[in-house]
Order: structure tokens, then C-alpha cells, then sequence
């Protein structure tokens, strides 16, 4: 069974959908299991779920993507090497291959850090003094610290994680999961963003359908006024007066369907339908104040900004606040079937004032991804739900002593080796895997590119890399382009 | 069980080969080697020797001894052998590849060997068959050869076309269609009433001619040329005139520019011989590419990533080709190799980034030549009286220099300048001046980018009338300065000099400087520049003279009390830089005559150069004649204020002139990884037209593809035409002309209207009158049940298709309908409404969002201005192109997104007021109100069931809006009407926000 549909079979079963009388989100939850037939189920609409290639172990993904590039050296991996070359250039060999943003090669000089670093756990894994909430998580999560990908500035680089290959017009990950999967959410998108602080470099292509369909393109969810774009009734038109202005264009479209018998009009009666259902229920999702008091203080929900002069941190965006409530967030989405969440934030790219910056950010995301963990495992959530922490790229050793800056305080940009963590969904918790030499510089064990991650991550939703494909100008395309291994050693 | 099985192929094969037609190899074989075999046996690989791309390939001894294909002997073949192989080792294609093949393939295969295995070349790349006009059933029926080819088809499956569509229908579809604009009630009126047999014709020559046309198929090339706004990557910065690039698309369409010429300026414009302003700037289609402007970039590597753009773009919009998938490898399907990649690249790699001038606008360029002419004769004017007056002053310059020397002498007067020491120096940032016994001050410490640095005197020498500031070179500068900049030089953007009773008091009171005159000065860097009123920019220089003393002289409006306590301040704010290094002020007194040092001191000496005799002269004349002063004065002011050619720069290529890049095939398209050398050439399966081989230019490239025997561009072409007026090409797969692309439905056709347009002159609008002018274009687009199940897709074209407006053309139509359209044609990019977070999202938060006013706000859909990272949602969601890649086909979606936004979004609330009061001014009466409504919207009238639909949901918002006034005051933008007037018209915006909803409003039928 292959999920490749091409543009004209979309087509046709749209055409199918709107003959039918069911509509839209009627298909339940045990179809996702259900072999071929749901696949290959004329009926369905483009987000109706759909069966996988074998049994899944992941139902929902919640990405929360570090924009900018966190760096490892300070968060994950320790290295007492690095810090004994503390203020020592970087070996020859090293130097002559290597490329660097904005580092002088022939003054650059290592830099240790001024992070400590425990273990924790059964598993015993190491986190800095920095991410002491996540720390105590460690036995959930499988940290990888071999990830390298070939982009050396943010945008391509993002795109690459998104995408899998760093192009533009190229569907995001979500959009593949979605459009291999569907969503089970019969009333809320099944691809959602989310975003604290300020804007990434890549902006909305982050989230972008490329040539897929746009039904498969992410949602984004606002931070401030209605929670969708668009979602909110005009001022003045009262709920009864809305239903009855959607009556009045259900029945004029099918008065103008029984003449034209497009079944186009069909699916666009089902369109209305649909986010009449996303008005009723995203502000519902939307609420917290439903939640317990403790479900929101573990989260973080309502911490104030500290007072400080930080790049992810300005008065009117209250990234702390917003990120926690992100975190609690994804946790509804995922309750109420959505498929993939893509928590957007940005302000990791620390080229100067590395420890404060890096403090704040951590700070700002550790207690909150840590109780959505926690939460996620107390409600029996975790087992199924993937949560992954990744970037685009990681920090290189070196010092940054960038023209024109007296000191070194920051870190360039390293897509040779980095960190990413993941949990749940069919992962290993508790697991570290794959290693970089004593200063962190190269990949010493078990690489792991991005397309690999991304076959992983297809696998423990059921899907073959190799044949979630869609066909665009002739050719066969790939979330993981033209590679990508899954790892089993990360299944659990 | 071997032998068995084979046994059961022979036979089956035999009982095709006796029974059946002769196989056709375009339609079923070529397909089953796309699908299933070229991966591995392609243009780009030959596992175990074979290739299968070519009748040569196929045949070719393999590695493992045997031939792929023996033309008629399928049993011989190896190729057969393998496929019906029970071995699942050696059994192809391999099972882990998902592509078996049914016995219904096998068997056509070997059919097709035993028949003489013969290729044809692809159908995209043979030379045009347009082939006789075929005979049909029905002549009656056609309007155009058009419908000649489109019959015959529908004959052959014994289907008939559908009947045409409604006048009202139709004329709303031509103006979708043409214009992007619907038509208004009186224009419906006037088309369903005429009887006359020009009546339709008419029509669509006055859309043609329509200033909109070019907006409407401006649009859709603008998809083509990924045309935005901004640069695109992390830092997105905006490009504010990349609008010349639109505008000059939408003149070239709306004048009807022939496709072939049209595609010469854009990819080559500055190659032209005497190429045109708007030749240069139509190269700016290849400026659409992304530019990456964040920090620590490569700038090799997106260069090089653009051109790949270039070179991909290309194959998209004139070969519908994949161009893309050789720039790693060679192409897996199509018989592009990498090296030809590379090739096409090679064409564009010497095509440098630059900007171009262009006019402002053709009104501002006017009032600029005729205020030139106006200085420029008010200047000879000026020069003529100066010239009179000297005339007549001349003869007395001898005695009146005499007597100059006579008055210098008498006064004893000491031209030895005297260097004032002054009491402290304040220097900019974390600069430090220091102060010299000889009254030089030298500036060290961190050279900040801009500079200003103030001096503090206890006095100057009595009666100073002018100042020389002294500029002296150093060893510790580089280049020796006196400048501090890299390469020695400084720019002095401001000289100012203050004078008053204490310091604070000396601050408020300037002393004019009347002029000033140096020793040196750059090209465009002029002495004035430094007492100028703008202190920012223009500025005094010394490129060309550092590491010399250069000194500059002001001559000040007044003389200075030694009891004054003195300011001066030096302005160097040019950037970069370009600050002071070391200095010294000189100071002289007021002389007899108004004669400055540097003149008295020529008269002096006695040993007047030509150069100071001019000047003396010129102070003589001055001195003597006030009229020659005033002259003299306003001369220079005129000068001063010569018109600036009202120019911009819009970013274009153009060819380097000298070091012309080399170009290699790079490994896996790795820019850091070049491979062997390749010239500019084209693909070799397609026919070649050039001569200057290895030496050929863009220019060659574009004339390649217009120049008539290159059969796919205008293949290409016509389909892009033919879809913007069908929903769908006659090649559905329009980015794809490939071996895996869709085959035409109508090949004949596509090649009849191919010929057609070069028979055209390349003429966009004659093609377009054509198609639209014939009976398939002209037929219902209702869904005919019976059909559905034969031709689900309408591929045999049996009636129009029905589909949803594009994202712009959606809301034009919601500002048409409510009379809220804003017409003008071209100009800067505007900001309609939009939430303020969405512009936010871009990185680091910089990009703001200013609604337009002024009717901007309310400007046609392609005029939005276009961020490529934060795109107006309204755009994105009706699946308007992201613009960062080509793209020649765009999606139609029908989301749940896409009906929040039609329902909710201000853009079509605010349409839907003003269409309510369009349609209370206009009629009275609830029926005549949902008649109007009707005809505005959707070009027709309401039947009885839709205005008891509308009257009843009127009915119920009046009845609302009645009890609560509230609602209707929150409700509308227009808060100032009486109250019976708003309950009224909040029930009319209430009801027919739901005309604007509907799926026929949003469809052009």
C-alpha cells in the first residue's frame, strides 16, 4: 500500500466525498488501525485519518523546534577536554576543513564551559546545571548527540529540519504526517503552530504545504485576539444570527449544486461546516481556566518576564508566559486528536552574551516541556505522543571572536555535531545515544543525519520513509529526499 | 515451472501479436518504462549495462553476458527473461521496489519486441504535428478549428459537447477570465439585450483592450517570475522597487508585447543591441530570485544557488521540464544529463547582479526636463549679465589692482596664518584628541564609524575673519591620513564656528560662513559640500591627495571679538569611517577690500598666476558691481538647486564585461565541488538553432526557445494560455513535459494552437481571442451525470470546467461587487488590512505592517505587497503562490480556513457593508434589493427559492438588529448614520455577507 496520492486522485476523491452523505469526520478512530481500506477510503476527506503503512507506536507529534540553534556544549554534552583547551586554538587538522559564519579561523581559540553538568536518573543521563526540570525527566528521554546536517545558516538549516532537504517548496514534516495520516480531529486543524517570543528566521515557509495540498499546510495559532485567524465571528452578528446566515448559504449552495451538480459545492457545504465546529471549539481549547490550578503552575502558566535585557525577551510578548501555555496547549491538542504540533521558538542563535542568553531561554523552556513530559506520562498520554526538542543546528566550541568584538562570550554556528531530545511516542527513554570527540567537535560515534531522524520518527508512526511518497513534476518525493535509515536501537 | 510459465507469456503473447492492434510505444510502452524500469536504467544510471532510454541502450550487450532487447525476439531478450523470472533474486523490477508489473504490461512489452521494439522519440520533443483539421459530426457546432480537434475526440467516444453556457454565464466568465473583474449590472444589461451578431465579439475586444487585461495575465507570469516584495531567507529584507519589475510585466501584456520578444527582454534585455531603460529593467525577472543576506553567509554559495534558480525557472516556465532533478545527477526519466544542467547554467553564470536607472514615472520625468531647461536658461541668463557687467568692468581691473597693492601695503598687514591652540578637544565615542604645543591635534583611540568632533578656544586673535582648518599628515594614520579611514582619507560632512559671551552662550550663536575654497578636493567632494546645510551625508574630501597637508579656507559673514569665547565643530558623519586624523585651525583678520589671505597674498607677491588672476578678477568684479554679485549669488544658487533626474535603481543583471567566470558541472550540485569545465550549450535532445558555439550569450538562450524550431516553449506556452481559460492544460502535468508528465489530452490541438501562435506573431491576445471565441471555450461548465462516470476529469473536454477564483481575483470580485475598488493601474506595493501579528512572525519581529489609506487599502489583489516570510494570510490561504520557487500551476483548495476567512475576515465584512449600501442607494424594496444583489454578485437573477431564502434571513436581521442597536452600531464601520438608517443597513450587511459566501460567488462558472 503506497500513500501517494497524485494531484488528480486528490480530485477524485473529493468529487467521491461530496456524493457521500456522511461528509466529513465521520470516520472514528479505529480506522487508523485498520489496514488498507481506510487508505484507499474514497470517502474521506483530505484530513479524515487514514491507516498507516504497519502499526504505529505514535499517534501525535509534538515538535517543539529551539529556532536559532541551542547550544549543546552548555546543555548536553559535557566536555572536560574542551574545558582543559579552555583559551587553546583549535588542532590543525580541525582548522584547515573547517567553515565558519563569522569566527576569524587564525585567532580563534576554544572555548570550555562554565556549565556544570550531573547525571541523572537511572539512566544516569548528563544535563547541565541549565535544564534542571527536564533533568528530571531524563529516564523518558532519549537524547541524541550525534545529529549533522550540511546547512551552515538558519534558513536553509531550518528548512532542512522541517523538510528534509533545505529547499523552498517543500512540505514541512507536519504536512507529510497529515497528509500520510489525516487527522482524528473532526473539529480542530490537524496540523497546529504555535510560537513564543520573537519571529524565526524562517518565518511562515516553517510551516509551509510546499507542493503538497494546502489542507496539509500548518495552522497557526495566535497568541493574542481570537486564537485562530479569522475565527471570530464579526462584531455584531449574534450566534443565532450567524447559524442562520450559514443555514441560508448551506441551502442556497445546494440549490445552485442541484443545478450544476459540481460536487465541488459539496466539499465547500462540508468547508463551512468544518469551521463552524473550529468556532465552537477552539476557544474551548483555548481556555485554560479549566485546567487545575497545579496542572497550570507545573507548566509555568502565568509566570511573569524577570526584569533583564535579553534578545528573546521584550515587555509586550511575555515569551515565558507564552511558552508555558504553549506546552499546555499542545497537551489539549493532543487530547482532542490533533496531529502534529510545531512549537515555534526563537532566540537561540547566542554568537555573543552566551550564559545570560542561554539562561534565560532555558529557563524559559525547561519547567514547561518538562510537565508536559509529566503530564503526558500521568495521563497515559506519553506512550503515544513523540516529543522531540530539536534545532536546526548546534554551537561550535570555538569562541566566537566575531571582527569587531572585544571578547569572546558566544558561540558560532556547528552543523557537524549536535543534540536533539525526544520522548514518548515509541522511543527509549533513558538513552544516550551516539557521541563527538573530546571537544565536541566531530561525530566520534553513530552519526545521525536529519533524514534519518525524520525515517525514524515516520516509523514510530507507522510509515515507511520509503513510501510515504507524493508525485510532483515526475518525480517521487520524500519527507527524507534521497536517504534517511530508521534507528531501531531508539525504538522502545 | 519454469519453462511453464514462459510457455503461458509465448502463448499469450502470441494470441496479442495475432490478435490484437499494433502496440502504440507513446502510450503504453513508454509509460511502463517511466514507471518501472528508467529509476535504474535511465538516462542516469545502467545497472548491469542496460539502459533503456534508447533503442541503442536497449540493445546493447550487457555485463552479464545477453541483450536487454532483441527487436523480435521478446523470448531471447533478457529483459523479458528477467521480468517473468520466478527467481526473486534476479526477478525485475526488484520486489523492494513496489513496482511489479501486471501480466497486461508483460504482455505489451513483449508484443512490442516481437513487433521490432521500435522508440519513438517523445512526443515533447518532436518538431509540431498540428495534422489536418480532423472531420467531425456536427459542423454546425464549431466556431473554430479549435472545436474541430475538440469534436473529433468527443466523437470518437460517442460524446457530444455540451450546450453553450448562458450569456450571463459567459460574459461573467470573459470578464474573470480577461480581466479578473466581474461585470457590473449595467454592463450585463447591455450584453444580454444586444442581439446583434458582434455582440460577443465585441465584448471580449473591449476586455482585451482593457487597461485590467494586463493585471489579470500580469498575475499569472508573476507566479511564473516568483516575483515578491522582499528578499526572501532569515533577514527577508524588502525590496522597494521591485514594483518596476510588475508594473513593466503588466505594460508589456496590457501592449500586447509578442511572447517571443516578451521572452528575449526578460531573460536577456541587456544584450540587446542599444538596449532600451525598459529592456535593462525587464532582466529583473532573473533578479526575483531569493538573496540571502544573513550574517556568516558564503556569498559564492547563493550565488551560485540563484542561478541554479535561473536555470531551474527556466525549464519550468519554457520547457515544462524538471530541469531541477539533473543539477545532482543526470535526470532519472528525461534525457537531461547533469553536464547539459550545467550547461544551461553556464548561461547565466556570467550574468552579473547589478542595479539600473530607471525614470521615476514618464509625468515625473516630464517636470524634470522642463525644470532643467528653466534652470538651464535662467543660468545662461545669469552667465550672459556677469558676462556684460565684466565687460564693462574690465578695463578698470589694472588700476583697481594697483590700488589693492597699494592698500596692502599701506596696512602691513601679516599673512602668515596664525594656528590657534585651542583649550580642549572633545572627540567622538571612545576617540581621544590630543592637543600639540604647535596647535596640531591628533585623534586616537577607537575609529567610531561617524565622528564629531568640537573644539573649545578662549579666544581668537582680534577681528578673524577667516579660518583655515589645516589638515596634516601622520605616521601614526595608515596611509600617514591625515584621515583616518583604511585607505587615509576623511570626509568633512560639517564645518561650524559659534561665538559668544561664555561657552554655553557661544553654542546658541552660529556664525554664518559665506563661503569656502580649498586646496584639493575629490571628484564630487567639493569645498561647499563642507558648509552646506546638510551635515549628514555630503561632505568635503581628499581621495587622491592623502598623506599631504590639504587645507580648506572659510571666509567667515562677520568678524570675531577677541573677548569671545569660541566653538568649533567638525562634522564627519559619512560613515565608514572617514573621521579626522590630524589638524590644526588657522586663523587670519579681516583685510583691506574684502581681499581673503590667500588672494592678498597673490597680489603680494606680484606673481599672479592665471589661475589667481581669475580669481582677483572675479573678487574685483564683485567688490565693484553689486549687480554682478546678485547675479553671481543667485547663479550659484541655481546651481545649487540644478533638478535631480528623478531616477531609482531596480535591481536587473547584466553581463560582466571582464574576468568571465568559468563554469563546471558541480558534484551533487555542491558548490564548494566543480567538476570538469562545460560551455553555454542547449540539451541535445532538443533541436539546435546556435552558431556561435562556446562563445553563445543569454541572448542565444532566449532566442533558442522563441525562435520557432524549439517545438516546446510554444507547446509550454499555449498550455499555460489554455489552462488560465480551462482550470486545466491540455498537458495536465504543466510543470512536467517529461517521460513521467502527463500526455496531452488533445495532442493535435496543443500542436495546432502551438503553430497557431507563431502564426500569431507570438501574439498573447490573438491566441487568447481565438480560444475564447470557440465553441469549447463557450460551453456550460454544469456537470453532465451521465459523463461522470467516462470522463470523470472532463479530459475530452465534453463542457467547461467550474472552478474557485484565485486568492486576489476572490477579493477583487468582493471589492468589485461592493463598490469598494480602488482602479488605479500599477504603482508601489500596498498594505491592506491585516492582523498586526502576522507581519510579526517574520524573524526577529522587525517587519511592520501600516495599513494603506487613500483607497490603497482597497487596490487589486496583485498589488498586496508580498513578505516571503510573512505573506498576508488572506493570499496564503486561497493558495497564492509563497513566490520563493516557480510556480506554473497553482493548488485549489477548499478548506475550513478558506470559509473562516470568507466568513469572518474584515476585508469581506467591510465589502459586505459597503455592498449593502450600494444595494440600499441603488433599489428599494427587499426583492428589488436581492435582484440587484444578485446581478452585482453573481451577473444573473435570483430565483424564487433564493429570494425567499435571502428575504426570510433579512427578515430575521431586521427583526434583531430592531431589539438590539447595539449590534448594529458594533457591526459597521460607518457609525455616523441615523439609527433607523443602521438598523436597516446592519440587516442588509447581515444577509448579503452571504451572497459574498457563496461557492457560485467565489467560482467562476
Amino acid at each position: 500500500m503506497e500513500v501517494n496520492l497524485s494531484k488528480s486522485m486528490h480530485r477524485t476523491r473529493r468529487e467521491f466525498l461530496a456524493t457521500s452523505a456522511s461528509g466529513l469526520g465521520t470516520i472514528g478512530l479505529g480506522s487508523l488501525l485498520a489496514g488498507d481500506a481506510a487508505a484507499s477510503n474514497p470517502t474521506a476527506s483530505p484530513m479524515s485519518p487514514r491507516a498507516p503503512h504497519f502499526k504505529p507506536h505514535a499517534k501525535a507529534c509534538i515538535f517543539i523546534f529551539m529556532a536559532g540553534a541551542p547550544s549543546q556544549l552548555d546543555l548536553f554534552t559535557p566536555k572536560l577536554k574542551l574545558n582543559e583547551l579552555h583559551g587553546e586554538k583549535l588542532p590543525k587538522d580541525i582548522l584547515e576543513k573547517a567553515r565558519f559564519a563569522f569566527i576569524q579561523p587564525e585567532s580563534a581559540v576554544l572555548m570550555g564551559t562554565k556549565r556544570t553538568f550531573k547525571k541523572h536518573g537511572q539512566s544516569g543521563m548528563e544535563f547541565s546545571d541549565y535544564l534542571p526540570h527536564l533533568a528530571s525527566c531524563s529516564d523518558d528521554i532519549l537524547k541524541i548527540q550525534s545529529l549533522h546536517s550540511e546547512e551552515f545558516n538558519h534558513h536553509p538549516g531550518q528548512l532542512m529540519m522541517q523538510c528534509g532537504v533545505s529547499r523552498f517548496g517543500m512540505p514541512t514534516m507536519g504536512s507529510w504526517m497529515t497528509y500520510a495520516l489525516g487527522s482524528e480531529s473532526a473539529n480542530l486543524p490537524g496540523y497546529v503552530v504555535l510560537t513564543a517570543g520573537r519571529g524565526s528566521s524562517g518565518g511562515a515557509t516553517l510551516f509551509q504545504s510546499g507542493f503538497l495540498p494546502t489542507s496539509y499546510a500548518g495552522v497557526l495559532f495566535r497568541n493574542q485576539g481570537e486564537p485562530v485567524l479569522n475565527l471570530k465571528t464579526p462584531d455584531g452578528i449574534p450566534d443565532h444570527l450567524q447559524q442562520a446566515g450559514l443555514n441560508t448559504l448551506r441551502d442556497l449552495n445546494q440549490e445552485r449544486y442541484s443545478h450544476m451538480r459540481d460536487p465541488e459545492i459539496q466539499s465547500r457545504i462540508a468547508s463551512y461546516e468544518l469551521a463552524g465546529r473550529m468556532q465552537m471549539a477552539a476557544p474551548e481549547l483555548t481556555d485554560l481556566s479549566n485546567e487545575r490550578q497545579s496542572t497550570r503552575e507545573a507548566y509555568g502558566v502565568g509566570r511573569s518576564e524577570p526584569k533583564g535585557n535579553w534578545r528573546g525577551s521584550l515587555p509586550h510578548l511575555n515569551t515565558r508566559d507564552t511558552f508555558a501555555r504553549n506546552c499546555l496547549l499542545a497537551r489539549r491538542l493532543v487530547e482532542r486528536g490533533v496531529r502534529f504540533i510545531n512549537i515555534i521558538h526563537a532566540s537561540w542563535d547566542q554568537h555573543s552574551n552566551l550564559d545570560s542568553e542561554l539562561e534565560y531561554n532555558a529557563t524559559t523552556v525547561d519547567q514547561p516541556i518538562a510537565a508536559l513530559i509529566k503530564d503526558l506520562k500521568q495521563r497515559g498520554m506519553l506512550d503515544d505522543t513523540m516529543v522531540v526538542w530539536g534545532s536546526e543546528f548546534g554551537r561550535t566550541p570555538l569562541g566566537e571572536n566575531r571582527r569587531g568584538r572585544a571578547a569572546n562570550t558566544g558561540r558560532d554556528h556547528h552543523p557537524f555535531a549536535y543534540t536533539t531530545l525526544a520522548a514518548g511516542g515509541g522511543l527509549k527513554g533513558g538513552l544516550t545515544y551516539g557521541d563527538t570527540d573530546d571537544i565536541g567537535w566531530h561525530i566520534s560515534e553513530k552519526p545521525v543525519h536529519m533524514n534519518d531522524f525524520h525515517a525514524t520518527l515516520l516509523n514510530r508512526f507507522g510509515l515507511d520513509h520509503l513510501k510515504l511518497t507524493y508525485r510532483f513534476q515526475g518525480r517521487d518525493f520524500r519527507l527524507t529526499d534521497v536517504g534517511g535509515h530508521p534507528i531501531p536501537e531508539w525504538y522502545a | 515451472m519454469k519453462p511453464r510459465l514462459l510457455l503461458i507469456f509465448h502463448l499469450c503473447w502470441i494470441t496479442l501479436s495475432s490478435v490484437a492492434a499494433p502496440v502504440d510505444f507513446e502510450k503504453q510502452i513508454r509509460p511502463i518504462l517511466a514507471e518501472s524500469c528508467l529509476l535504474c536504467h535511465g538516462t542516469d544510471d545502467s545497472k548491469g549495462g542496460l539502459r533503456l532510454n534508447s533503442v541503442e541502450g536497449a540493445t546493447k550487450t550487457l555485463k552479464g553476458g545477453g541483450v536487454g532487447i532483441i527487436p523480435g525476439a521478446p523470448e531471447r531478450s533478457e529483459v523479458i527473461k528477467r521480468i517473468v523470472s520466478k527467481d526473486p533474486e534476479k526477478r525485475m523490477p526488484p520486489a523492494d521496489h513496489d513496482m511489479a508489473l501486471s501480466s497486461e504490461q508483460i504482455a505489451l512489452l513483449e508484443q512490442w519486441i516481437a513487433e521490432g521494439a521500435e522508440y519513438q522519440e517523445h512526443w515533447a520533443y518532436r518538431p509540431l504535428e498540428p495534422g489536418a483539421i480532423p472531420s467531425v459530426s456536427d459542423v454546425e457546432w464549431t466556431k473554430s478549428p479549435i472545436d474541430f480537434y475538440v469534436l473529433k475526440q468527443l466523437d470518437d467516444h460517442q460524446a457530444s459537447p455540451s450546450s453553450q453556457a448562458s450569456d450571463s454565464t459567459l460574459l461573467r466568465r470573459l470578464h474573470l477570465d480577461l480581466t479578473g473583474l466581474p461585470p457590473s449590472p449595467e454592463e450585463i444589461q447591455s450584453f444580454t439585450t444586444d442581439t446583434s451578431e458582434q455582440a460577443l465579439e465585441s465584448a471580449i475586444d473591449a476586455l482585451l483592450s482593457s487597461p485590467h487585461f494586463g493585471e489579470r495575465w500580469g498575475r499569472h507570469w508573476l507566479d511564473k517570475a516568483r516575483y515578491a516584495d522582499s528578499d526572501g531567507y532569515e533577514k527577508d529584507r524588502i525590496r522597494p522597487n521591485a514594483w518596476r519589475y510588475r508594473d513593466w510585466v503588466i505594460d508589456a501584456i496590457n501592449n500586447d508585447m509578442p511572447i517571443d520578444q516578451f521572452t528575449i527582454e526578460q531573460l536577456a534585455g541587456d544584450l540587446l543591441p542599444d538596449a532600451s531603460e525598459s529592456q535593462k529593467l525587464a532582466t529583473a525577472f532573473n533578479r526575483q530570485t531569493l538573496t540571502n543576506t544573513e550574517g556568516g553567509t558564503d556569498k559564492e554559495q547563493w550565488r551560485i544557488a540563484a542561478i541554479m534558480d535561473r536555470t531551474e525557472t527556466l525549464g519550468s516556465v519554457w520547457l515544462g521540464l524538471t530541469v531541477g532533478c539533473a543539477r545532482c545527477h543526470n535526470h532519472k526519466y528525461d534525457a537531461l544529463t547533469q553536464a547539459e544542467y550545467y550547461q544551461i547554467f553556464a548561461y547565466f553564470n556570467n550574468g552579473d547582479e547589478t542595479n539600473t536607472k530607471v525614470r521615476q514615472s514618464d509625468e515625473e520625468w516630464d517636470a524634470y526636463l522642463e525644470a532643467k531647461l528653466r534652470n538651464e536658461t535662467t543660468i545662461e541668463e545669469l552667465t550672459k549679465e556677469m558676462a556684460d557687467i565684466s565687460k564693462e568692468l574690465t578695463g578698470g581691473f589694472g588700476p583697481w589692482l594697483e590700488n589693492a597693492a597699494d592698500e596692502l601695503e599701506k596696512a602691513d598687514v601679516d599673512l602668515s596664518l596664525e594656528a590657534q591652540i585651542p583649550m580642549a578637544v572633545y572627540a567622538s565615542g571612545k576617540a581621544v584628541g590630543q592637543i600639540h604645543q604647535d596647535g596640531s591635534v591628533v585623534i586616537s583611540g577607537t575609529n567610531p564609524d561617524k565622528a564629531t568632533t568640537t573644539l573649545r578656544f578662549e579666544s581668537l586673535p582680534q577681528g578673524t575673519r577667516y579660518l583655515t582648518l589645516s589638515l596634516e599628515p601622520d605616521s601614526s594614520f595608515k596611509k600617514k591620513g591625515p584621515g583616518r579611514a583604511p585607505n587615509g582619507n576623511l570626509v568633512l560632512t560639517g564645518f561650524q564656528i559659534f561665538a559668544g559671551k561664555d561657552f554655553k552662550d557661544a553654542e546658541k550663536n552660529k556664525i554664518d560662513i559665506t563661503s569656502s575654497v580649498s586646496s584639493y578636493h575629490q571628484k564630487k567632494f567639493p569645498a561647499e559640500n563642507a558648509i552646506d546645510n546638510d551635515h549628514l551625508k555630503s561632505g568635503w574630501a581628499l581621495g587622491g591627495n592623502v598623506g599631504k597637508t590639504n587645507q580648506i579656507h572659510f571666509v567667515l559673514a562677520e568678524e570675531i571679538e577677541s573677548s569671545e569665547k569660541i566653538v568649533i565643530r567638525l562634522h564627519q558623519n559619512y560613515g565608514g569611517q572617514h573621521t579626522i586624523g590630524r589638524f590644526r585651525i588657522l586663523a587670519s583678520p579681516a583685510l583691506p577690500l574684502d581681499l581673503t589671505p590667500q588672494l592678498a597674498e597673490s597680489i603680494i607677491s606680484k606673481k599672479i598666476t592665471k589661475i589667481q588672476k581669475t580669481a582677483l578678477k572675479q573678487h574685483y568684479f564683485l567688490v565693484t558691481s553689486p549687480d554682478y554679485k546678485r547675479a553671481l549669488d543667485q547663479r550659484n544658487e541655481r546651481f545649487k538647486n540644478t533638478p535631480k533626474p528623478p531616477l531609482m535603481d531596480v535591481r536587473v543583471i547584466s553581463e560582466r564585461k571582464s574576468n568571465p567566470r568559468s563554469t563546471h558541472v558541480l558534484r551533487r550540485g555542491e558548490f564548494k565541488e566543480p567538476e570538469e569545465e562545460v560551455i553555454p550549450l542547449t540539451p541535445a535532445f532538443l533541436p539546435s538553432t546556435q552558431e556561435n558555439e562556446g562563445t553563445a550569450s543569454r541572448l542565444d538562450l532566449a532566442q533558442w526557445l522563441v525562435g520557432g524550431r524549439n517545438p516546446l516553449p510554444p507547446r509550454v506556452i499555449v498550455n499555460q494560455i489554455w489552462a488560465n481559460l480551462f482550470g486545466e492544460g491540455l498537458v495536465r502535468s504543466m510543470n512536467d513535459f517529461g517521460v513521467r508528465g502527463d500526455r496531452p489530452t488533445h495532442p493535435a490541438l496543443l500542436d495546432w494552437l502551438a503553430s497557431r501562435l507563431i502564426e500569431l506573431k507570438w501574439s498573447r491576445k490573438a491566441l487568447i481571442k481565438e480560444i475564447v471565441m470557440s465553441a469549447t471555450y463557450q460551453q456550460s461548465s454544469a456537470t453532465r451525470e451521465q459523463l461522470l462516470e467516462t470522463d470523470p476529469q472532463n479530459k475530452l473536454l465534453h463542457r467547461q470546467n467550474r472552478y474557485r477564483l484565485e486568492a486576489e481575483i476572490l477579493r477583487d470580485a468582493a471589492l468589485v461587487t461592493s463598490g469598494l475598488l480602488d482602479r488605479r493601474v500599477g504603482g508601489q506595493s500596498v498594505f491592506p488590512l491585516m492582523p498586526k501579528d502576522v507581519a510579526a512572525l517574520n524573524y526577529n519581529s522587525s517587519f511592520k505592517w501600516v495599513t494603506s489609506t487613500q483607497g490603497n487599502q482597497h487596490r487589486r489583489g496583485l498589488y498586496t505587497f508580498f513578505k516571503r516570510t510573512a505573506p498576508h494570510p488572506n493570499l496564503t490561504t486561497f493558495d497564492c503562490p509563497d513566490s520563493n520557487v516557480t510556480c506554473v500551476q497553482r493548488n485549489r483548495s477548499n478548506t475550513p480556513l478558506g470559509a473562516l476567512t470568507m466568513l469572518n475576515n474584515g476585508t469581506f465584512t467591510e465589502a459586505a457593508e459597503s455592498f449593502a449600501l450600494r444595494v440600499i442607494r441603488e433599489t428599494g424594496g427587499i426583492e428589488n434589493r436581492i435582484q440587484f444583489a444578485f446581478q452585482a454578485a453573481l451577473a444573473r437573477t435570483a430565483t424564487k427559492t433564493e429570494i425567499d431564502a435571502l428575504t426570510a434571513l433579512y427578515s430575521q436581521s431586521l427583526e434583531h438588529y430592531s431589539k438590539q442597536s447595539d449590534d448594529a452600531l458594533a457591526l459597521l464601520t460607518n457609525k455616523d448614520a441615523p439609527e433607523s438608517e443602521r438598523i436597516e443597513l446592519a440587516a442588509w450587511t447581515a444577509t448579503l455577507r452571504v451572497v459574498l459566501n457563496l461557492d457560485e460567488f467565489i467560482t467562476r462558472e
